[in-house]
């Protein structure tokens, strides 16, 4: 792959890169907070793969599939906050390793 | 050639404000890199002839959803010696990236894409504008719109229960 000119991979492959950061994230932080950042990074660098292929293809579909991406990716910030403000009244921490009741 | 400027620029700043959002101890510090990960995003949509979805990118992503998470953070008020025990594993995550690049990625990026040859298609002059995408969700794509405001206000409502102390 060259560095120049800038080909429908070079999007791609950052997509990829981002995506790997984004799993990384959920998988080894504690925090409540960076696990559900990395996750909107996560949906992040698809809405990036869908903006590509809609250019590579000329048809507009993948623009509309980011938009509604984007909504729920709206919503599911917006019930995932309110979850984690019942588990902290609950215990007063986010660290996701305190919240394993549901185990034992 | 300035596109290839303005690409590697966007592009490295998405990585690296990406890989410093997973390991700050601070949320906060990570909620502000994360502001401009999704910055440099909108640009690369606006590269990619997506007026529209840049501009939603800006509006929704950097200026409500994050918004919203720095209000949470603030709300909950934790001081540095709760984060100090969630603060970020350097060793963990350099070996998640490594393996994760190494079994999934690595493949993909190194045998599959060389072997595709996509090239940008012609454009129309309105590619992408607020109007020829409202167009398509208004015609084809009626329904899921519909649904979505369900979704929507169904999350406002489980929201609101689960966060109400009583109801």
């Amino acid at each position: 792959m060259e560095l120049y000119p800038i080909t429908p991979n070079h999007y791609l492959t950052l997509s990829a890169i981002l995506f790997a950061i984004g799993i990384a994230g959920v998988l080894t932080r504690k925090n409540f907070f960076v696990t559900l950042m990395s996750l909107e990074l996560m949906l992040n660098a698809v809405n990036l793969s869908f903006v590509t292929f809609a250019k590579v293809h000329g048809d507009m579909t993948g623009h509309v599939f980011v938009l509604f991406v984007v909504s729920v990716a709206a919503a599911e910030a917006c019930v995932g906050l309110a979850i984690v403000i019942a588990l902290f009244r609950l215990k007063e921490t986010v660290n996701l390793d305190m919240f394993k009741s549901l185990k034992n | 050639m300035l596109e290839a400027i303005v690409f590697y620029i966007l592009a490295g700043a998405s990585v690296v404000f990406g890989l410093v959002m997973i390991t700050r101890v601070n949320p906060i510090s990570s909620a502000m890199t994360l502001v401009g990960a999704f910055g440099a995003l909108a640009g690369l949509y606006a590269m990619l002839n997506a007026s529209f979805v840049s501009i939603i990118q800006i509006l929704v992503y950097a200026g409500g959803i994050m918004v919203l998470v720095i209000f949470v953070i603030m709300l909950l008020n934790l001081h540095k010696d709760d984060l100090e025990p969630m603060k970020a594993q350097p060793l963990w995550i350099g070996g998640t990236l490594v393996v994760l690049f190494g079994t999934i990625l690595g493949p993909i990026l190194f045998c599959v894409l060389p072997n595709k040859d996509w090239t940008w298609s012609s454009l129309a002059p309105d590619f992408g504008t607020l109007m020829t995408v409202g167009e398509k969700i208004f015609s084809d794509f009626i329904f899921p719109f519909e649904i979505l405001s369900l979704i929507l206000l169904t999350a406002v409502v489980g929201a609101l229960v689960m966060a109400k102390r009583k109801l």
